[in-house]
């Protein structure tokens, strides 16, 4: 195993703990962990085969999957032109709605100026979400409950669109108030199967990103379940998909109906709780696939059992949620039954400013949900860091707040303990 | 005198005042980025930016001084 690295990442674990690894670059990501041709440098001067991307920066990027496969090495993701048909929620939601799976009311065409969204929010209906179409990780989203804050909110997508994505095309479409986030991991087979692995609930966020996931979804009967995985596997199917996807939805918790959001076409960062529930590594597959072999289950005896959940530990303050990196001068993991830690750090090691404030990933498995809490509560307050601010804090008070632990929340659940 | 100092390490990503310009007590001075966010550094009070310690681009540590306000 061969890692790849920043100047700023040179003491972290993933380097330190790899076969072999190689400098790509200075710390901003621009000029190393977006430089593909920086990477497939460093691959064929250590003779690696294959090129495994990663959750982030050019795991979801078409070009650099088309680079690696004309570099004649194995990428180890979906097909290029299945990444590019989902990349554009634009072009993925008329892509969904022509597959048979149930997309929000909105804008089947990119929207070019405030007075065309503002013609298309009186046909839609207020609220609407106001989307990046190249967009992605929550950034330049915004809601707009009447038409002056549209106008306003548009200029604001287009200018974060164009910065972050160098896209300005925008989509809007009707805003869900009372909504949970529900997602479904897929893999396509080698053999072109596409099957489903069950469900995450991604409800717990703020500033649209993910902190909490849970398997299974409290807020999903088995009905439920049943229609959306039958969807996602449609949704697979529909662009050839191969490899581990997901196939994120939102359900409507007044009327119980679901409806698809967007496909991350790669592996997430929320992977360990289907992991938990399944037994079944989902890396592992991935290499698999990539190498045209059978996976290392078989997909007809899939039966996952119990409850996980995922937290997601920040350099960040419990109150504000603003950023703080510095030197980790204690790091201590809790252990035990159920107990998974998956860290991207350790003490001694310095969090920059660079990169996104994910720290660790703190997972815990149950008969039911009421264990899987109550390791949850345990392994919070046995986890110590010092140095940067964490979120720990924050998450135990969710894990105690009376909407989360019965369950019953939705995408609000943290604003409404954070107002 | 007010003194505007950075309450972490961060890049500096915008710089929306200048010396010279008179502000109100919230006014935006210079927009820092870190971890992928961005956070506004207003004015903690009326008066006239006598001195803005940084460009755009530069990175800045806790503590650093960002502006002074007269």
């Amino acid at each position: 195993m061969i890692a790849v690295y920043s100047e700023a990442d040179a003491e972290l674990p993933f380097v330190t703990e790899s076969d072999e690894a190689v400098l790509i670059g200075p710390a901003p990501a621009a000029k190393s962990y977006l430089d593909a041709d920086a990477i497939l440098a460093a691959a064929e001067r250590t003779g690696a085969e294959a090129i495994h991307p990663g959750y982030g920066f050019l795991a979801e990027n078409a070009a650099f999957a088309t680079k690696v496969i004309d570099a004649g090495l194995t990428w180890i993701g979906p097909p290029p032109d299945a990444i590019e048909q989902m990349g554009d929620k634009i072009s993925a939601r008329n892509l969904m709605a022509s597959a048979g799976v149930p997309v929000a009311h909105g804008t089947a065409e990119p929207v070019i100026d405030a007075d065309q969204a503002v013609a298309e929010a009186a046909r839609i209906g207020y609220p609407v979400m106001i989307k990046a179409a190249a967009g992605g990780g929550g950034i330049g989203m915004n809601v707009a409950p009447d038409p002056d804050a549209l106008r306003a909110g548009y200029e604001t997508t287009r200018s974060r669109a164009e910065r972050f994505f160098g896209s300005t095309s925008i989509l809007i479409e009707r805003f869900i108030a009372t909504a949970r986030h529900v997602e479904v991991q897929i893999l396509g087979l080698a053999d072109g199967r596409v099957i489903a692995l069950g469900e995450r609930d991604c409800s717990a966020q703020r500033r649209h990103q993910k902190l909490a996931e849970e398997t299974p979804s409290p807020g999903v009967d088995d009905q439920l379940r049943d229609g959306m995985l039958a969807a996602a596997i449609r949704a697979g199917e529909a662009v050839g998909y191969r490899g581990a996807g997901t196939v994120e939805c939102l359900v409507d918790a007044e009327t119980g109906e679901f409806m698809f959001l967007e496909m991350n076409t790669r592996l997430q960062v929320e992977h360990p709780v289907t992991e938990m529930v399944t037994g079944i590594d989902l890396v592992e597959q991935q290499l698999l696939i990539a190498d045209g072999a059978d996976v290392s289950f078989d997909p007809g005896e899939l039966r996952p059992a119990g409850h996980a959940l995922e937290l997601r530990v920040y350099a960040e303050d419990s109150v504000r949620f603003l950023p703080s990196p510095g030197t980790i001068t204690r790091w201590q993991e809790p252990s035990g039954p159920g107990v998974r830690v998956d860290a991207g750090y350790t003490e001694g090691n310095v969090v920059t400013p660079h990169y996104d404030p994910l720290l660790a990933k703190l997972v815990t498995h149950g008969a039911d949900r009421d264990e899987a809490l109550a390791r949850m509560r345990a392994a919070v307050a046995a986890f110590v860091v010092a140095g940067p601010k964490t979120n720990l804090a924050f998450h135990a008070e969710l894990l105690d707040s009376a909407e989360f632990a019965s369950g019953k929340y939705d995408t609000g659940v943290v604003s409404r303990l954070r107002p | 005198m007010t003194e505007i100092r950075a309450e972490m390490v961060a890049n500096v990503w915008k710089v929306v005042a200048a010396e010279g310009d008179a502000v109100a007590d919230g006014d935006t001075l210079v927009i820092l980025e870190s971890m992928k966010m961005e956070i506004p550094v207003l004015a903690e009070a009326a008066g006239k930016i006598s001195r803005l310690a940084v460009a755009e681009g530069d990175v800045i540590q806790e503590g650093d001084l960002i502006a002074v306000i007269e």
